[in-house]
């Protein structure tokens, strides 16, 4: 009966850390810096909880009487009479802390009706270590009050993994966007007011519809129009691809495969990069139409139609990755039978395979346009003068007249329209679900494709190809060239300018680029075990474990997809600027942001193998007397192998080559290597931004393939695993689904 | 700590539903200690959900599980006295057999956990195995390794769930005989679950028949089979034909019964006179081409299978299901038959005990 009280005493001493050692309050300088040491004695505000209480901190009263409360009923109650109580107390507690953490802010109440009610209070400061420690000690009287009520099968370990997730889903998904809806309703001294929301929401730059009369349309009505040219033509590009490399014997099909890996590698501006160099206004395919037609071309390339080519070079290898899955999914006995029932190959592809493949079409369509949507990188660099909601939302930030509550207002304009698109999906799907992957053996063949379908199709993923391959060979070309457009000598400058390094006086890195270079990877590597985590946990407990309210757990994860980087950006800002939680300007809102924005995919992954797995195997190991904890360790985590290191690397990369939110969360001291490479173009500085690039590039290549050849050795000396699905591929059709 | 319980399991008023279907509404029972009880029934009436929450793999939604003495209702499922032996047998494939027997008593902090391993692995005959992946070996013998890891930590209750059903009929043969010898030799409780009436007969000292989350009869295998508590029960336990009949009168331990004309004498079992039901086990109707005059019935269809005959008979009492071991003739479609009943093969259906 110990083990109750051990648990017990474990939350205690956690909350008597927060309470009574650590400092109550959010360190300006870092926590992790220990400079506040020094300072400790002199400085009140470095006192942990129990002297800021002493100070006159009167709302810090409630949870001492709690936390002395379950500190009572530890010594006094047997285990099964008091579960109950102490979850309610952890409760009270948490409730308590969201309460006067939310009211109380740096300058007193954070709202007018409570400064009347109550009289003017003294202001504090954001949460610092002591408070997060004992919001941890409540987290865990929760789960070991309702463990000990017998709460899922009394499992302590399965009920604190929830009640974590659950708190951090709440606290870094859902507050950030429930605060950038707030910050929309508030004026510059954080007030209530209706003003900016009105004047944002009827301002005739996003709504107005003089296109139609030949002028230009608001930016929501062209993002939205972007996004379907976007979302049509890489689904029907993608789909080509997926038909020319499953249905035809067209040389280099195999080679075609190799696309899908390229959206993953490339930093989403690098595509829009390589079109300015290709087709701005000294790009070489300007002049030589100039040249060879006298007509003036100017900057037909910045605008709808440069990020409309350069969305579709980044899409459609997504669009093509999901499709593969979609024809390659249609069963071709279904095929052969309609060929047996009379049917040429023509009326079974229009009969039979298209309206099996619309589901699969519908899907990428959406995802087209969820992504073109999201997308800052592109519209960033091709922009001009006519941007989309992202980067307007960013310039609403940052640019002159630096308004939040557009942004707030534009931001949530965006979010309504992806997350419309995914309700749309869903709903669409749900009835439309014709599964033709049996698992019954199939021994068929897929039908060729008709010719006069093969050779046009052909003709344009041959020319789309070169295409892709030409811009990509620019990016690596681009680099070594002097100044683009005028000066065409081969030169090594740019690298050097970026990663020079020097040996007089000791080695150091003097190149320009080595700072961002060195934060990026970084903070790469700390998120990517710690999303791999998070990502496998969540799916542990959604496959494996029957909590209230999962359902809403999984679909709040799956809904996240659908969430713009920038509206997280900007939601992060928003939330995490101000008491109680202050993170903007450290590496930590980095982290957490790549953490929670990449989770997802780990999710997916992570239920996918997990499904897999015999649930007797759980089941065996805890009746051969191992807890949860152990179980996870030796039988889950090893059989998961493939997976969790998927997630790493997967993670690892987005965190490279993420832009949209980071460019909100970025600061001098943590610049990322994204945001560098964005500001080099902004002023112009194309070759180095391009050098750089293609550095990224070349790592990430590098991290996959090294990933690639560790995964493929393991597999050789134990074929007979049970998880045998090529995870890195798997994980790429999950992301893309 | 030996207790005067050790290896009892009880269920008091236990009660379990998953939100609205209600899987067992209200079940006591007592497994006593060193038995092997079987519980049978068809799918899904309940008796995996039984096991598993002996195993702490389910919560009871009412009432309370007691092992040895010790209320276990709210004890996760490593800290209880058991082990289990799971129908896909769930050894771990990233495990050698050897490191699959020892993770138990690894988990339960055993120094000696190796030397114990390879004590499990000779009870079975695989010490040969050991550093073998499981899915380098048979079906039979993986199911041993299963029953090896279960067995070396000497739990309280063995919990067996279908253990056999992966297994072909000869094998199946073989091993439950096995696990049946074990048992005995080490005398410890063993809950077992299967839906194989035959299984169940031979492996066990109790068998317990459920129905819809029910018990619907508790007994020996011998009392099951010759006193069917129910329709359902002399139809479960060795397909029986069930037939309605009259008792005229009762002397002490014997029942005149009479089916249409012919008349038989039974043991009786607190029956009353009147009408009530019994069990024809197929193979104690007898069929006669010659003899007419009493029962008779027709032919209605007939299959050959080596060392019998089985035949649908259409009669007045219905359509009766027979097994004939005269195997020298075949009785043609259509035939008119007289029928007749062995008595040993005729049980009375209900009563009290």
């Amino acid at each position: 009966m110990t083990n109750e009280n051990r648990r017990l005493d474990l939350a205690l001493i956690c909350g008597v850390l927060g309470l009574f050692i650590l400092p109550w309050f959010h360190i300006r300088s870092g926590f992790f810096g220990g400079e506040w040491i020094h300072d400790l004695l002199s400085n009140p505000r470095y006192w942990p909880g129990f002297f800021q209480l002493y100070l006159g901190k009167l709302q810090l009263l409630p949870v001492f009487a709690l936390v002395g409360t379950v500190g009572f009923l530890r010594q006094k109650a047997a285990p099964g009479r008091r579960g109950s109580l102490i979850a309610m107390i952890g409760a009270m507690g948490l409730a308590w802390m969201v309460i006067q953490g939310l009211s109380i802010g740096l300058r007193g109440w954070n709202w007018d009706l409570l400064t009347a009610t109550f009289g003017s209070i003294e202001g504090q400061p954001a949460f610092g270590a002591g408070a997060i420690f004992l919001l941890l000690s409540f987290a865990g009287f929760i789960s070991f009050g309702l463990a000990e009520k017998g709460a899922l099968k009394g499992d302590a370990i399965v009920l604190s993994a929830v009640t974590l997730l659950i708190l951090l889903v709440v606290t870094f998904v859902f507050y950030p966007i429930l605060s950038m809806f707030a910050g929309a309703f508030q004026d510059f001294r954080g007030n209530f007011t209706t003003e900016g929301v009105m004047r944002n929401i009827t301002d005739p730059q996003i709504w107005k519809l003089s296109c139609l009369a030949g002028g230009s349309c608001g930016i929501a009505w062209r993002t939205m129009f972007l996004a379907i040219c976007t979302a049509a033509g890489s689904t029907t590009l993608g789909l080509a691809f997926a038909l020319i490399v499953t249905r035809t014997n067209m040389p280099f099909r195999k080679g075609l495969r190799l696309l899908s890996i390229l959206p993953i590698i490339t930093p989403p501006f690098v595509i829009g990069l390589a079109l300015t160099l290709m087709m701005g206004r000294t790009g070489f395919v300007t002049e030589s139409i100039e040249a060879a037609t006298g007509l003036e071309l100017g900057r037909w390339i910045y605008g709808l139609p440069g990020i409309w080519l350069a969305q579709m070079l980044s899409f459609t290898p997504i669009s093509f990755l999901v499709l593969v899955g979609v024809v390659e999914g249609i069963s071709p006995s279904l095929e052969e039978a309609s060929q047996t029932m009379r049917s040429g190959r023509w009326r079974t592809f229009r009969k039979v395979s298209l309206p099996l493949m619309a589901p699969g079409l519908a899907n990428a369509f959406l995802i087209g346009f969820i992504e073109s949507m999201a997308d800052f990188g592109n519209p960033m660099v091709l922009g001009g003068n006519g941007g989309v909601l992202s980067t307007e939302i960013f310039f609403a930030v940052v640019g002159a007249q630096s308004d939040p509550s557009r942004a707030a207002v534009l931001a949530t304009i965006l979010l309504i329209f992806t997350l419309s698109a995914f309700f749309a999906q869903r709903v669409w799907l749900g009835k439309r679900n014709f599964a033709t992957v049996t698992g019954k053996g199939d021994g068929g063949r897929y039908a060729k494709l008709p010719k006069r379908i093969a050779i046009p199709v052909g003709t344009v993923v041959a020319f789309w190809s070169l295409f892709t391959v030409a811009v990509y060979g620019l990016i690596l070309f681009g680099g070594f060239v002097k100044v683009w457009g005028l000066d065409h000598s081969v030169t090594l400058d740019h690298y050097i300018t970026a990663f020079a390094v020097s040996f007089e006086g000791g080695f150091s890195f003097t190149g320009v680029a080595w700072n961002s270079f060195w934060t990026t990877m970084w903070i790469a590597l700390a998120a990517a075990p710690l999303t791999a985590a998070v990502g496998i946990l969540s799916a542990w407990l959604i496959v494996r474990q029957d909590f209230p309210g999962k359902s809403a757990f999984e679909f709040g994860l799956m809904m996240s997809f659908a969430i713009p980087g920038t509206v997280i950006g900007i939601s992060y800002i928003l939330a995490f600027n101000l008491p109680p939680l202050q993170m903007t300007g450290t590496a930590l809102i980095l982290i957490f942001c790549f953490v929670f924005r990449n989770m997802p995919v780990g999710v997916r992954g992570g239920v996918a193998a997990m499904s897999q797995l015999d649930k007797n195997l759980d089941e065996a190991s805890l009746t051969l007397g191992a807890n949860s904890a152990r179980t996870l360790k030796k039988v889950i985590l090893p059989l998961l192998r493939p997976a969790i290191q998927a997630a790493l690397v997967y993670s690892f990369v987005r965190a490279i080559t993420s832009i949209s939110a980071v460019i909100f969360l970025v600061s001098a001291k943590y610049n990322m290597a994204t945001a560098y490479v964005v500001g080099l173009v902004e002023n112009g500085e194309y070759g180095v931004a391009i050098a750089y690039s293609s550095v990224l590039i070349f790592v990430m290549i590098t991290v996959i393939v090294g990933f690639q050849l560790i995964v493929g050795e393991r597999k050789l000396r134990r074929p007979e695993n049970k998880t045998k699905k090529s995870p890195r591929e798997g994980k790429l059709k999950e992301v893309a689904a | 700590m030996t207790h005067l319980n050790f290896g009892q399991v009880r269920f008091e008023n236990v009660g379990k539903n998953y939100g609205d279907f209600t899987a067992i509404p209200d079940l006591n029972l007592v497994i006593e200690p060193g038995q092997l009880v079987t519980l049978l029934g068809p799918s899904g009436c309940g008796k995996t959900t039984t096991l598993r929450m002996i195993a702490g793999l389910e919560t009871p939604t009412s009432g309370r599980i007691m092992i040895g003495g010790q209320d276990v209702t709210r004890l996760p499922p490593n800290e209880r006295d058991v082990s289990m032996v799971f129908q896909s047998y769930a050894l771990f494939p990233h495990m050698s057999v050897l490191e699959n027997v020892k993770y138990g008593l690894e988990s339960s902090g055993l120094k000696n956990a190796e030397e114990l391993a390879f004590k499990g692995l000779d009870l079975v005959g695989l010490r040969e195995k050991a550093p073998r992946l499981p899915s380098e070996l048979s079906g039979g013998q993986q199911q041993r390794v299963a029953v090896a890891r279960a067995l070396v930590l000497e739990p309280q209750v063995l919990l067996l769930d279908e253990p056999l059903s992966n297994l072909d009929a000869r094998l199946r043969r073989l091993v439950r005989t096995e696990i049946r010898e074990i048992q005995q030799r080490l005398d410890f409780t063993a809950v077992y679950v299967t839906h194989d009436q035959e299984e169940a007969l031979a492996v066990s000292d109790r068998i317990v028949v459920m129905r819809d989350g029910r018990i619907e009869q508790d007994g020996t295998p011998f009392e099951l089979y010759e006193s069917p508590a129910s329709e359902f029960i002399a139809d479960f336990i060795g397909e029986a034909n069930i037939l309605d009949c009259d008792i005229s009168s009762i002397v002490e331990d014997s029942a005149h019964i009479a089916i249409g004309d012919a008349k038989y004498l039974l043991r009786n079992r607190n029956h009353s006179v009147g009408k009530a039901k019994l069990a024809a086990r197929a193979n104690s109707i007898k069929l006669n081409k010659e003899n007419t005059t009493g029962l008779t019935g027709k032919i209605k269809s007939a299959a050959y299978l080596g060392d019998h005959f089985q035949y649908e008979v259409l009669s007045d009492l219905g359509d009766l299901f027979v097994i004939d071991n005269e195997t020298n003739h075949q009785l043609e479609n259509g035939t008119t038959v007289g029928i007749d009943f062995d008595v040993r093969g005729l049980a009375l259906i209900g009563g009290k005990k």
